[in-house]
């Protein structure tokens, strides 16, 4: 797997636009885009093209000067091929990142798994339901879940992220995914995707736009646009009318100028990029989502649902002290504590013989000792040796172990529970036979960073909730030192769905972040699914995105992409429109000049000569396309703030900008044509 | 400027109890004076065969408005032309011409007002007292009903808006509202129109008319006197002076956003407004129940602030227009210029006609007390675009009506700005309610340029009085002031033709039906949707970020379109003045 290493690469944060060859494709694009059918999937630029088409006829038949018409036509034409380049070079970017992930899908041979052994086939033959056998340095032949055994995989093809990951069959984390690489050991694959419809193919469809749909809002804006279209034709058709009643005849050519200039070119253009360049950030960031509407409905999300494992916390929990009840000695609860977790291979029982050792315990490991396996009835794990009976597990559990053995429950152990639980740490509590010795202190830590990406997420009015196992006390801790704003203690798998339906109820946007089989409903049921791409395959079958690092704080990011490509697609509306002002004091006196001197009052630019500023207005409408084409792509900058300062702050950049700057650009093109031609 | 501060004033101070008030008669709960009323009310309830407290969804709503609007206007329109065989017709008027009473039907009937015939001169005093006057009281209760039932469903109903969450049953786990995807329950219509109608309007009627009385303007079912007129150099031997019942239909026409006056020079006339209190009276009249409305806002919805975002907005555009009428006409270069002196009002001064021509059009009233074709070219424009906005304050009803549709659409571009799904009190805008927007949007250029372009296109139908630029502001102030259903007109037109007639019957009822059922339609959309709380990432409107906002989106949707129209008509008019 070679090829993985330009992944990151192409996924670094700001690519540049584009390189030679894609400029060069998405040049030929911009006349295959021409085509009606294209055309007609925004009515501004279908208005735009027919104007082109009638100022050519007019420079052909027409009795003005045919070279300004033919001016007029190129510049109008080159309005149009802006727009569709802006739209190919979104869409080349999409490729981009496609090309790279179709390396991963080559064709592999298949190791299939039957009652009479194994049978090389290709992988494009598997079916679901297929068993598969992937040894170490093999690539995997298709989407799947682990039937039988544990790997580390190199999944860099699609993520592109180096670092391996474990996969294990049984568990949350048995998704595997086709074409990425075992490094080690050999797993027995079920195959889960048809071929052709496997996890990359549609990745690879997803971002080459190949089917895009137009997402809601997206919609709405289309028709709003057209409407705008409309309304300056009607504007501009029934001028000659009331122009010829005060004896005044309008060129036609200028009609069609003026039509152009007032119709919203610059968002017309530019909104099919947004669209896409909305997904491609997304994927930038190593989500995949599975619509462009997932996406914008990410910026919408009330509330964020997440679990604390392996989120909020790292999931293990690390003993960080041990305290004896009353009378015992430290060192003897330390050494029992040693003895009953040297053959416990979690990491918290791991923890405790780290924390032990470097408390100084001399204690060796036994030779006949008999170890015994925590399990979910018995709630408790610990060692039987030299006749020492010692056990380790959940209050409760060993209360109940040491009244049996005829030992009691001492109160001070209640009070000490209920302290470390507060604290936001796990107690665990140590008997040995029917004495009890104390406790040990397993406490979760919480992530760097997490607190400040959830007081970002707060600043853009997302609330987050915490799902834990824990008892309400430590779901309190953690969720304070986490800087969640809710929590669920003790929850079950149902309680999430129940909680997204109570939120959803109360009218709220729910994104939910899961990897889990039983997290499916969930997902299902969330307005933003986002599964974790090492979760099960159930889980990804039921998100709307997949995050193919599985950070699932990472729907920070998916939030913020959301919000931009709205507030882009806001931003360029309102400056498009705003445009309309400007082109009106360019365009207006230069229509009415000759027929009505007094007109010339209007011309506030001072604009050289009529053909000049309807020359300069066209061109300015024409090269804000282009010049937008990097905004469009990349998003409005976004800050996390209240809704009405974003609001202030997008309407002075691109309402009063959009006011002032054609005034600026139209006067400076002005300026560069009268120098050019003389006139 | 002091005589318009001292209107904003005295309406602020009067506008403020009455909307309370209005408030409590539209909720409908029960409220002092219920004994009187209901008694008047319940057998027009019976007679109807309606509840009061029974409810109707949008759809029922709307068809209940348009039934009524086309019984009533057909009864009025064979009043108008059966008017010489009927009683109270001491001037023994003739009937109408069909096209003429079919124009004036849909004129009153849309609360418009524009007059293409003489009161004192073509209708009797039946037709006047029952036809105009009957249609001056109601219809403009007619659209505050229609706005009322748009403020319900855009709280979610009337239900909801009683008790918020009531509809939402609590601790259910449904994936959604319950009643999401129902249509809600937006009022009752006939109660709706019923009620402000006897317990606001007509008292208000009833007060002002007293007062106009007491300034001298007619009030007599009697026959107008037959006088020699004393300036002798005048040569006519003999004037009849027409008189009727006057007060009460000028404080109806004044009140109720109507305009339509008895006599066809309407409050220029001295027997219609016969004194400067008079004036101030009937200016003050203009805006009270718009100003009300405003104030009925916030109580109506329990949502105070709401009620500062819309007169706040509306204060700040009539301060502004009103302002730029009053230096155009008393200031500008033009404002003394010696054309315009022909017709100009000299008794009660060039500030008074600019504070009337400004506030009239900002009200959609459409009264004037000076003849709007004789104003500076500019004072011309400013009403022109006060009437284009049509929400500066609006009609009585309409003009919140459209209030609210720039309220969404601004709601829709705003609320893209700041990265979120557009949304006005929690229920989303989305593509069928952007698309009815969007209709409504392109309706007013279609019609107003469209029969302007036709009618300039065709000299034989324009008949107008004046050529060049002066004349395409004539056409275009026609058809504007007939869309925004003002009614005030240019004047100097020949309008009682067929072309006149027909054609403006039919912007009339554009203007005025599409632009109040579109509004609730869309919040009939809206009501049934799933209803978020407001969050901290939710667009609160009422922010002065968002008023400004809202402004410059009227701005940039209204007058960008008309820009060619209007620099053709008034600024060339104003440029060749200053050019003379």
């Amino acid at each position: 797997m070679t090829e993985a290493t330009f992944k990151s690469e192409t996924r670094a944060n700001h690519p540049a636009l584009m390189d030679a060859a894609a400029f060069r494709k998405a040049s030929i694009q911009s006349f295959t885009k021409l085509a009606p059918r294209h055309l007609l999937r925004s009515p501004v630029m279908a208005v735009v093209m027919a104007g082109t088409l009638l100022s050519a006829l007019i420079a052909l038949f027409g009795r003005g000067s045919a070279a300004f018409a033919w001016t007029v036509t190129l510049i109008l034409l080159l309005t149009v091929l802006f727009a569709n380049f802006a739209e190919a070079v979104a869409e080349a970017r999409g490729r981009g990142q496609a090309a790279s992930l179709r390396n991963a899908r080559r064709d592999l041979i298949a190791r299939k798994l039957e009652n009479d052994g194994e049978h090389p086939l290709p992988a494009s033959q598997l079916h679901p339901g297929d068993l598969v056998i992937v040894s170490e340095g093999e690539l995997i032949p298709a989407d799947g879940e682990i039937e039988r055994g544990i790997a580390t995989i190199n999944e860099s093809a699609v993520t592109g992220e180096s670092a391996p990951v474990l996969r294990e069959a049984g568990t949350d984390r048995s998704g595997v995914i086709g074409g990425t690489k075992v490094l080690s050991d050999e797993i027995v694959v079920r195959v889960t995707a048809e071929p052709g419809h496997s996890f990359l193919d549609r990745m690879i469809a997803l971002v080459e736009g190949a089917n895009r749909q137009k997402t809601p809002n997206e919609i709405a804006l289309t028709l709003l646009l057209a409407a705008m279209a409309l309304t300056f034709l009607i504007v501009v058709a029934t001028l000659p009318a009331l122009a010829a009643f005060v004896g005044v005849q309008v060129d036609p050519l200028l009609l069609v100028a003026l039509l152009v200039c007032l119709i919203p070119t610059t968002i017309g253009g530019l909104l099919p990029a947004i669209g896409i360049a909305g997904m491609n950030r997304a994927l930038s960031a190593n989500v995949l989502a599975k619509s462009g509407k997932a996406v914008e409905v990410a910026g919408d999300v009330d509330v964020l649902l997440l679990d604390k494992t392996g989120t909020i916390t790292f999931g293990d929990r690390q003993a960080t002290a041990f305290h004896p009840l009353a009378g015992i000695d430290t060192a003897l609860l330390r050494d029992a504590a040693l003895l009953s977790s040297l053959a416990d291979p979690t990491p918290e029982g791991k923890s405790i013989v780290r924390l032990a050792r470097d408390l100084k315990s001399a204690v060796t490991e036994p030779d006949h000792a008999h170890y015994l396996q925590f399990t979910a009835q018995t709630r408790m794990s610990g060692v039987d040796v030299d006749g020492r009976v010692i056990r380790k597990g959940a209050g409760d559990a060993i209360g109940a172990h040491v009244i049996a053995l005829g030992g009691q429950v001492v109160p001070e152990l209640a009070a000490r529970i209920a302290q470390i639980a507060r604290s936001g740490a796990t107690p665990l509590v140590v008997a040995e036979g029917k004495h009890i010795l104390g406790l040990v202190e397993l406490s979760d830590v919480v992530k760097q960073g997490v607190k400040e990406k959830f007081a970002r997420l707060r600043a853009m009015g997302v609330r987050t909730v915490m799902i834990t196992g824990d008892n309400p006390l430590t779901a309190a801790a953690i969720a304070a030192e986490a800087g969640v704003d809710d929590y669920i203690a003790e929850a079950r798998p149902e309680d999430k769905l129940a909680r997204i339906r109570t939120e959803q109820a109360g009218g709220r946007l729910v994104a939910m972040v899961g990897d889990g089989t039983n997290d499916a409903p969930a997902l299902a049921q969330a307005d933003v699914g986002l599964a974790m791409n090492s979760g099960t395959q159930a889980a990804k079958e039921a998100g709307n995105m997949v995050d193919l690092d599985s950070d699932p704080a990472k729907l920070l990011a998916v939030v913020e992409v959301g919000k931009q490509q709205l507030i882009t697609r806001g931003a360029l509306t309102t400056f498009s429109l705003a445009n309309d002002v400007s082109k009106y004091f360019a365009i207006l006196p230069a229509i009415f000049a000759a027929a009505i001197p007094q007109m010339a009052v209007l011309n506030v630019m001072a604009l050289s000569s009529p053909r000049n500023a309807v020359l300069a207005a066209l061109i300015f409408n024409a090269l804000i396309i282009p010049a937008l084409i990097p905004l469009a792509l990349r998003g409005v900058r976004f800050k996390p703030a209240s809704a009405v300062s974003l609001l202030r702050r997008n309407m002075l950049v691109y309402g009063v900008g959009g006011v002032l700057l054609p005034f600026v650009g139209i006067k400076l093109i002005d300026l560069l044509l009268s120098a050019v031609t003389g006139a | 400027m002091t005589e318009f501060l001292l209107v904003i004033a005295l309406v602020v101070g009067l506008g403020w109890p009455l909307g309370r008030y209005l408030a409590a008669v539209m909720r409908g709960a029960p409220m002092r004076g219920d004994r009187v009323f209901g008694s008047i009310e319940k057998p027009i309830y019976r007679l109807l065969g309606t509840d009061p407290a029974c409810g109707m969804s949008w759809r029922g709503y709307t068809k209940a408005f348009v039934l009524s609007n086309v019984l009533l206007g057909a009864f009025v329109w064979v009043l108008f032309m059966a008017q010489a065989w009927l009683p109270l017709n001491p001037d023994a008027i003739p009937n109408m011409r069909w096209d003429l009473a079919l124009h004036t039907m849909v004129s009153f009937l849309t609360n418009t007002n524009q007059q293409h015939y003489s009161g004192q001169a073509q209708l009797s005093y039946l037709s006047q007292m029952v036809g105009i006057v009957g249609l001056q009281v109601v219809t403009p209760m007619m659209g505050l009903a229609m706005v009322v039932a748009t403020l319900r469903a855009l709280f979610g109903g009337r239900e909801e808006m009683r008790q918020p969450g009531v509809a939402v049953v609590h601790g259910q786990f449904t994936s959604s509202h319950v009643g999401e995807g129902v249509d809600r329950d937006v009022g009752n219509y006939f109660a709706d129109v019923i009620r402000p109608t006897f317990r606001f309007m007509l008292p208000l009627c009833l007060v002002w008319s007293l007062l106009l009385t007491a300034q001298g303007v007619p009030s007599t079912l009697a026959a107008g006197p037959t006088v020699t007129p004393v300036d002798a150099s005048a040569e006519l031997e003999q004037q009849k002076i027409p008189l009727g019942p006057v007060a009460p239909m000028v404080a109806a026409k004044q009140l109720g956003s109507n305009g339509g006056g008895w006599y066809g020079p309407n409050s220029s006339v001295a027997l219609e407004n016969p004194t400067p209190f008079s004036n101030l009276l009937e200016t003050l009249a203009i805006l009270l129940i718009p100003v009300s409305i405003a104030f009925m806002v916030g109580p109506l919805t329990r949502r105070r602030k709401l009620t500062a975002l819309v007169f706040g907005t509306m204060l700040a555009m009539s301060l502004a227009s009103t302002g730029l009428s009053l230096w155009s006409e008393a200031y500008s270069t033009t404002a003394t210029d010696a054309a315009l002196m022909e017709g100009k009002e000299v008794r009660l001064g060039v500030e008074a006609s600019a504070l009337w021509s400004g506030l009239t059009t900002q009200v959609n009233n459409g009264s004037v007390n000076s003849m709007h074709d004789s104003l500076a070219p500019l004072t011309g424009m400013v009403a022109m675009t006060n009437m284009l906005i049509n929400a500066i304050w609006g009609g009585v009803g309409c003009g919140l009506s459209q209030f609210l549709v720039y309220l969404l659409l601004s709601v829709f571009l705003a609320g893209l700005m700041t990265g979120r799904t557009p949304e006005l009190f929690g229920r989303k805008v989305e593509a069928p309610e952007v698309r009815l927007l969007a209709l409504l949007v392109l309706l007013q250029p279609l019609v107003i340029l469209g029969f302007s372009a036709i009618t300039l296109a065709i000299p034989a139908i324009t008949g107008n009085s004046n050529p060049a630029f002066h004349g395409i502001s004539q056409v275009f102030y026609e058809y504007t002031s007939a869309y925004a259903n003002n009614g005030s007109g240019f004047e100097g037109l020949g309008d009682a033709t067929y072309w006149w007639n027909l054609s403006c019957a039919a912007v009339l009822a554009l203007g005025r039906f599409p632009s109040l059922i579109v509004p609730l339609a869309v919040a009939g959309l809206m009501a049934r949707k799933r209803v978020a709380p407001e969050g901290p990432g939710t667009l609160r409107v009422e922010s002065a970020t968002f008023a400004l906002t809202m402004i410059a989106v009227i701005v940039i949707l209204t007058v960008l379109q008309f820009m060619p129209a209007l620099t053709l008509g008034p600024v060339a008019d104003h440029l060749s003045l200053i050019a003379q």
